[in-house]
């Protein structure tokens, strides 16, 4: 992967999306092969990569301020220092009048948008997101994804994202990846031919067509 | 402003109402049925006592009840410390090691089937007659739900959660105090509750069978006495005390788990 770039890695349920996420931020112990970071074997398998599970995870029991502040926390930063500096960034993330509230009383794109910002708060280069719009209805989802491609631009990380989703890879990657079904490995590499910045409108345009074909088609789906 | 100090106190009217009146009625309700029978039922007051006897029975004992209260809230508060203090350090060590929770399993609960009223006589043999065997009694009663639950919650940690701290490379104590330990505090409160409902009971068992003091020797005085209008008393005061301590855990879980008793939550068992 190219530093600064927007990955999106698709593939039918069971291929191991998830299995190879948890090997790359360390959860996981390869049963062979190695996982290198930078050209080499990273010293430490955790805390290497921003991860961004499924599910939101935030912690039912702490306001939405101090689940952001986690990383911060775990980076040895006092508990006021880091609560300032989420409390600084609630803004751009839409919850500034959430922050003192408990996760229970958010909305699903609300707790995606908390999630999100406490994986960019893990302040590593590389971000792992793992079907973060998965569960939200339409609507949300095409707003998050505006929103995310605007925050890519605007933290330069390098996204690794997984969808099982083929519009919603084309639209946000830069390239994207295709895991076959067991045993899973990549069957195509795509380098997505759309401009930036993406606009809704692309999605109904021959190209986009012609692209989500080629994937479906790897992914074993022909017309 | 008016407008809004005015709603809240609507609100807290209803909450009110809700809580503490509609058991409150009922309670009333039972104990005039309470007093109507004893009046007209035909019973004597030996056998069935009615509430104002007992009342009266209370004033005229005032100056053997209010020691005998103090002993027991001592007994009982000195076992539940002990039992909150025992039931964590089970709890913790049987959460860490799967060897240890394997071991202690079988004992804790056998712990539970010991017949209390077999094992008071030799407590008095090893503790001597006073405040220890009492203690040991309500201790060997309390820690058992606060063990079981605390384990409970420690073990009902979100795996994912604890995974997702891992991968930002938190260390075990780390996770135990951001995720594994207040995943416990709702079950550990659970067991707190049904301990500080037993606890009061177990001290007065401890002092009949071989106190020196406190309710349990009263009552087996009221009964040896054949009063059983006292009986009675040190019943309702058993209960009043248990059921004190109850709502003060009660209250207590409410303000610590704030996150665990929203609003949201009570209106949906409310509408349930």
């Amino acid at each position: 992967m190219e530093a600064g770039e927007f990955v999106t890695l698709i593939g039918p349920s069971g291929s191991g999306k998830s299995t190879l996420f948890n090997l790359i931020a360390g959860l996981l112990e390869p049963d062979e092969g190695e996982i290198w970071l930078d050209g080499q074997l990273p010293r430490k398998r955790t805390g290497n990569f921003g991860y961004m599970p499924q599910r939101d995870l935030l912690l039912p029991w702490r306001s939405v301020t101090d689940n952001v502040a986690i990383p911060l926390e775990l980076d040895g930063a006092d508990r006021g220092e880091a609560r300032a500096q989420v409390e600084a960034m609630l803004g751009r993330f839409g919850l500034e009048e959430f922050g003192e509230s408990y996760p229970s009383a958010l909305s699903g794109g609300m707790r995606q948008r908390a999630a999100l910002l406490r994986t960019i708060l893990t302040q590593r280069d590389v971000l792992l997101l793992d079907e973060p719009f998965g569960a939200l209805d339409a609507l949300t989802r095409r707003e998050l994804q505006d929103w995310l491609l605007e925050l890519w631009q605007e933290y330069s990380k390098t996204l690794f994202f997984i969808t099982h989703d083929v519009e919603e890879a084309l639209y946000l990657g830069d390239r994207v990846m295709v895991l076959s079904s067991r045993p899973g490995h990549i069957v195509e590499t795509l380098e997505v031919n759309l401009p930036r910045p993406r606009r809704a409108r692309m999605i109904g345009q021959p190209e986009f067509g012609r692209q989500a074909a080629t994937l479906l088609g790897a992914l074993g789906i022909h017309d | 402003m008016t407008n809004g100090v005015l709603s809240l106190l609507g609100r807290l009217d209803n909450r009110y109402r809700r809580e503490f009146l509609t058991p409150l009625l009922l309670i009333l309700l039972l104990v005039g049925i309470w007093q109507l029978v004893a009046d007209y039922g035909g019973l004597s007051s030996f056998i069935l006592p009615s509430p104002v006897g007992v009342a009266q029975a209370a004033w005229d004992t005032r100056d053997l009840l209010f020691p005998a209260i103090g002993t027991t809230m001592v007994e009982t508060m000195i076992g539940l410390v002990i039992a909150i203090l025992l039931g964590l350090t089970i709890a913790a060590a049987m959460d860490l090691s799967a060897t240890v929770r394997r071991a202690l399993y079988p004992i804790l609960v056998a712990s539970q089937t010991v017949q209390i009223l077999a094992i008071a006589p030799l407590l008095i043999i090893w503790f001597g007659f006073g405040l220890l065997p009492t203690i040991f009694i309500v201790v060997l009663i309390c820690f058992f739900p606060l063990a079981l639950n605390t384990a409970d919650g420690l073990a009902s940690a979100d795996p994912e959660q604890v995974d997702l701290l891992r991968a930002m490379n938190a260390g075990r104590g780390q996770i135990w105090r951001m995720v594994r330990l207040p995943s416990a505090l709702p079950a550990f409160f659970t067991g707190l509750r049904i301990a500080v409902t037993y606890s009061v009971v177990g001290a007065t068992i401890g002092e009949w069978v071989g106190g020196s003091g406190g309710l349990g020797l009263y009552m087996l005085r009221s009964k040896n006495a054949l009063a059983t209008d006292q009986v009675f008393v040190a019943i309702v005061v058993t209960s009043a005390i248990s059921i004190g301590l109850f709502a003060l855990v009660y209250a207590i879980e409410r303000l610590t788990l704030p996150w665990y008793h929203t609003q949201a939550r009570r209106e949906a068992w409310e509408s349930t």
